[in-house]
This record gives C-alpha cells, structure tokens and sequence, in this order.
C-alpha cells in the first residue's frame, strides 16, 4: 500500500487509519513504562558510560583508561581469563541441560522433582551458593571425601577456576533447562513417531529431528548462560582466585572504581566486557539464523 | 529390498507376511478403565480393514500399538508365526501416516520422502530416483524442493502418504489421514488413497471416525466400542446389518429412538410402540421378545416415507427444518409426542408442513435395548 495521492474529490484517509496499517494504535502506550525505565536506568548510564570512558580523569588523552588497560598484561589478561572461564560453563551447562530439558518434555515419575531440583540454584542467588560450597568441596567436605572413596580426590576444587567454575555452571544451568525447556516442548512429539516408523532409532531421532529442530533453543540458551556467566563476579571472588587464575573483567572493573576511584577507567574495561560480549553474542545470532526457525510441528495439529 | 538404479518404478511389496494379527491387546492408560480391551484383529496380506468409531473408542490406540508407539498391557501382535510387541518401532517397518501429517518441518519435502531410504542407507543417487517416483504417485514431483510449510493441508497429506509409501512398507497405517482436511479436499484424496492402494496392492489399516470414508475404502471394516470390538464385517455387511443401534449409529441410521415391543414375531417381525403409534420391523438381534421390552429403533433419512394421513400406522409429525441438497430436500420434523425424525425426501416440503411418515417394515431395524446416544459423538479433530 503506497500513499494515496491527494486527487481533488478523493479525500486523503484520515491518520488514524493510515497508522493502523503500520500497525500503530494507542495500546502502545502500554509500552511507554517499560520503554521508559529502560531508557532512565539502562540506556542513559550506558552513554554516560562510553562517555566517561573517553575522558580519563588523570587525563591523557581520549583513549588513555584504554591504552592503560591494554598495556597492562595482568589487567588485560583477564580478558583471556574470563573467555576460559565463561565460554567452558557455558558449554557445560547447555550439555548437562539440554538432556534434561529433552526428557521432562514428556511425564514421568519424579519430573517435577527434578525440575523443582534443577531450578532451585535461580532462587539461591550465586553468592550463596558460593557461601554453601566449602561444605562440600573442602578437602573435608563430603562432595570431596566422596571423591577420596571412589578413587579420585582429593581433588583441588575451591579458591581456585574450579571453584568458580562450579559455581558458575550451577547458576546457568537452571538458566539454561528453562530456556530449552520450552523449546524442546515445543517440538511435536508425533514428528519422533514419524522418524520411529520410518526407521530411526534413538539416536538417529535425536540427531536428525529433534536437534536440528531445538537448535535456535539451545544456541539461545548458549548465549544466555555466556552472558551470565560473563559478568560473574561474586564466586569469582568468593570461591575463586581473584588476583590470578579467576581475575575476571569484572574484578578490575571493580577495583577501578571501588579502590581507585576512577569511575572513567571502569567504564573504559566495562566498555571492553561489553563489546567483547557482543561480538561473541553477533556471531551466534549469526549462526543460529543460518538454523530452520519454523515452528516444529508436523503440519495441522 | 535389493533395487537397481533403473528400476525407478515403486514396485509392489515384494518381501512380506501373509497375516499380521493382534492378540487379546489391551492397553490401559494408568488407572483408567482400558483404552482398548482383549482386542483381537487378524490383517491379511492386501487387506484394506477400517477402524470404525468416535472419539476414544480406542482405535488410535490399537493403530499406536501395532506400530509400537505404545507399549501393550496385556496381549500379543504377530507377523506370521513372529511375536513382534516387543519390537521398538524403528525395526518393525510399517509405514504410517498421521492425522496431523507430522513432515518433518525443517526438511525439504525430498528429503522427508528421502528419510526412510536414509535410515535404511539406500545410497544417495537410488534415494533420490524413488523419493522423486513417490512423489509422482500423489503428484507432487514439482514440489520436491518446497518445505513442508511451503503446501497446502492437502499437499502436505500426499507428502506424508509419499513419505509411508518410500519405503515400501509391508503394511500401511493411517490415522485419521483426512480429518484435518476441507470436505471437498477429504474427498478428492480419499480416491487418492484408493488408488493407490488398488495400483501397488498394499495392505492398510485405516483409522477413522467417518463411516463414510471407511465404507468407500475398506475391504473390511472393524467397528469399535469403548475399547472393545462391536462388529467387523465387509463394507455391504455391516451397512446393511448392523449388528447393534450403535453400529446402526455409525452406518447411516440417523433416526434412532426408543421405543417398546408390543408383540413378536412372526419370524422376526416385532411390532413397537413409539411416538404413540405402531411401527413394523425386523428385530436384529436378541430372540423373540416379550410386549413391553424396551428397544432402539433405527431407520435411515432416506427409508422414511411420507405416506397418507389416512394410514393408522403412520407416525404424524411437522416439518421444522427443511435444507435443499440438490436432488432432495432434508427434512428435520418433530412427532407430535415431541421426538426428532430426520427423512430425506423429493417431495416438496415446507417447513411447517404436517407430514405422515411411514418406513417398509424390512428397513425399520429393531435392537432390544437402549441406547446413550453421547457415545456416537465424534470430537472435532479429536483422535
């Protein structure tokens, strides 16, 4: 529909209606709150941010907060440190999800239990479960003395990566299962019964139909859990090793403006997290479009 | 199943069983009252056998467990002298088409006719030769290239009947294939399905709520009842005997009502007390029964005649709802004691018209018993 000309004698439709064709009518208005916080608590801190990060406070040029940070091969470092951390939970945490996530689609005895069990880490919050772990991965908790009884502990697994790993991977994963949950839900249970009476068996099922088909979900769930565990920070410090193996992006962000009252200079690697996040972020958004997005059903239900 | 490349041809089955039969199967769905009980059904080779029923009469069920997408609780299935119920799915080789077609939404239509030759490593290029060979049969070859979402409902039946056919599958199972379909496009493929099944002689079990589509394609049909089996017969048999007011139900007898017997015999003609006069008919089932029993009378549209008011016997009732359906009108007309009677006539009738309804007492079929008439309902698109 291209605009009307203006003949004489053919009046030019009135706005309202033109508007209503592009779909705009006054229930947008119901977005305004939403548009409105994230404009006031997210959108303006974040310019302000990137501006700040240009206008270093010991001076030095636009670019000084980043050149300091790059030339510093301890600070810059974490960079390396937070990829080795965040891309390997995030992994782990769709490996271990995207199982559980498949099986609970159908019922069976003890599904809630597990669900109600998987989901449990969201409502701890990541600082506690930093606080629980000692308790269980000391040299004398029982996690570990566990490990000591089937032969493979002690095992060294706090104050140091695998601490924070651990801990990271437990608050993703409910992330995780419920992101895949609805997509895994979503796929039409008749489509298996298809590839069954067509020959597949379990295996086949899984790799030709029912991946495929959950990929947009899981690559979703993937960048969910990256970006989570990108921006870790309590465990990093709590159940890691905060000026070595676990120094994440985080800690010197913190540092910069906690201990050295440069807020310019956090912003700067705060500016780096960011960008670094979203490259990462484009690519699987780029790959996952390349993935079939349709609907997973099988024809008319 | 060893094929040369030229041989582009869907041959017909060429391995195969003579019969293929269920045992007692039983299937019970945690506490409930079974979905299908002690079912026993024997499919020869070539066999066209409809399972005929409403909704939750368990013929899904017992097309699910033959293909074993569901587990019995009881019983056994058999090809020849195999026992094949412990067999998953995959190894057991009938092809199967679903209500909601379930084409693989991601895969080119190719590929989801392909996907049963893939599993079973039919190299590529012979993939593709019968794939493409299968699509000519529901004539779709043009659209090879197409994602399922691309056709049309009745497009993307074909292509999951292609799909079944591919693999060239001893046996065919069909659950309610049409019932997602417009009624023109349910006609045209139920000739479709025909087809097909007399060109490349196929066996075929069929299910279906559509007494229809089961009386025009099966070479046999099997008529369920809260799980259990109620008649099974050739298409013309049950038709025209019915073995109860429920299969009678299904097969046409739209008038069905209670009434009381007023006097038996001789031969099997009883004489029935309803709307508050006599009616004449032939009692099917039961032995002679005693005046007063309480029976099911079932007549169709089409045997109803109006007749002369002068007839004592004649059943007096006013047109209420008269439709036009081309050659004859359909007539709804309520008796004077308040009942409903459906007649199809091509006499001009209005509504409002006082009408004087009589049927030959050999097409006024007598049950002894009642009937609920909730258990004909067929849920729309329900399995």
């Amino acid at each position: 529909m291209t605009d009307m000309p203006a003949l004489s004698g053919v009046p030019r439709r009135p706005l309202r209606h033109r508007l209503a064709e592009r779909g705009v009518d006054w229930s947008l208005l119901l977005l305004a709150p939403a548009v409105a916080v994230i404009a006031a608590l997210f959108l303006y801190p974040f310019i302000y941010g990137i501006s700040i990060s240009f206008q270093p406070q010991s001076g030095g040029g636009a670019f000084a907060n980043y050149r300091n940070f790059f030339s510093d091969s301890y600070e810059a470092g974490s960079i390396l440190k937070t990829l080795r951390l965040a891309l390997p939970v995030a992994l782990v945490s769709v490996g271990l999800a995207a199982p559980l996530a498949y099986q609970c689609r159908r019922d069976f005895r003890g599904r809630k239990m597990i669900t109600l069990v998987v989901m449990l880490p969201i409502t701890f919050g990541s600082i506690l479960i930093a606080q629980g772990m000692p308790r269980v991965f000391s040299p004398y908790g029982w996690g570990n003395l566990l490990l000591k009884d089937i032969g493979l502990g002690p095992a060294d697994l706090l104050y140091n990566y695998w601490g924070t790993f651990i801990a990271a991977v437990l608050t993703t994963l409910p992330l995780a299962f419920l992101m895949m949950m609805g997509f895994f839900g979503g796929i039409d249970r008749s489509l298996e019964h298809a590839a069954a009476t067509l020959g597949a068996g379990r295996a086949a099922r899984f790799r030709r139909i029912i991946l495929p088909l959950a990929a947009p979900g899981i690559l979703t769930a993937f960048m969910l859990a990256l970006v989570e565990s990108f921006a870790i920070f309590p465990s990093a410090i709590l159940v890691g090793q905060p000026d070595n193996q676990t120094h994440v992006l985080t800690i010197p962000i913190y540092q910069a403006a906690s201990q050295n009252s440069d807020y310019t200079q956090a912003s700067a690697i705060a500016i780096v997290l960011t960008a670094i996040e979203l490259l990462i972020l484009g690519l699987v958004v780029f790959v996952r479009g390349r993935l079939f997005k349709g609907p997973a059903t099988g024809g008319r239900g | 199943m060893a094929t040369t490349m030229t041989d582009v041809n869907l041959r017909k089955p060429s391995v195969g069983f003579e019969t293929l039969s269920l045992r007692g199967v039983t299937r019970a769905y945690g506490k409930n009252p079974p979905a299908l009980r002690d079912f026993d059904l024997e499919l020869g080779r070539g066999d066209f056998v409809a399972l005929l029923g409403p909704s939750g009469c368990g013929k899904s069920t017992a097309l699910a467990c033959l293909a074993g997408l569901q587990p019995l609780t009881r019983g056994s299935i058999w090809r020849d002298g195999t026992r094949i119920d412990s067999q998953p799915t995959e190894k057991r080789g009938f092809g199967m088409v679903f209500q909601n077609y379930a084409l693989f939404p991601h895969l080119s239509v190719q590929k989801n006719v392909e996907f049963g030759l893939t599993m079973r490593r039919v190299p590529r290029a012979e993939r593709r030769e019968r794939a493409l060979a299968a699509l000519r049969t529901v004539q779709l070859e043009e659209h090879s290239g197409k994602l399922p979402s691309q056709l049309s409902g009745g497009q993307q039946q074909r292509v999951a009947i292609a799909r079944a056919l591919a693999i060239e599958p001893e046996v065919v199972l069909m659950d309610e294939p049409l019932s997602n379909l417009d009624a023109a496009l349910r006609i045209e493929m139920r000739t479709e399905i025909k087809r097909i099944y007399q060109e490349r002689g196929l066996t075929v079990l069929y299910v279906t709520h559509d007494q229809e589509e089961a009386l025009s394609l099966a070479t046999r049909l099997v008529v369920l009842r809260k799980g259990r089996l109620e008649q099974t017969g050739t298409p013309q048999e049950v038709y025209t005997n019915p073995a109860s007011a429920y299969v009678a139900g299904f097969m046409g007898y739209r008038n069905l009502f209670p009434a009381v017997c007023r006097e038996s015999g001789p031969g099997r003609e009883v004489k029935v007390t309803a709307f508050g006069t006599s009616v004449t008919g032939m009692l099917i089932a039961g032995t002679a029964l005693g005046a007063g029993t309480d029976v099911t009378v079932a007549i169709r549209p089409e045997d109803l005649i109006i007749g002369t008011a002068a007839d004592p016997d004649a059943i007096e009732a006013v047109a209420e709802v008269v439709e036009f359906h081309g050659r004859e009108l359909s007539v709804q007309a309520r008796t004077a004691a308040g009942g409903v009677l459906h007649l199809k006539t091509d006499q001009p009738v209005v509504a409002g018209s006082n009408l004087a309804l009589t049927a030959r007492p050999e097409r006024v079929l007598v049950y002894q018993g009642g009937l609920d008439r909730s258990e004909l309902e067929v849920e729309a698109g329900a399995r």
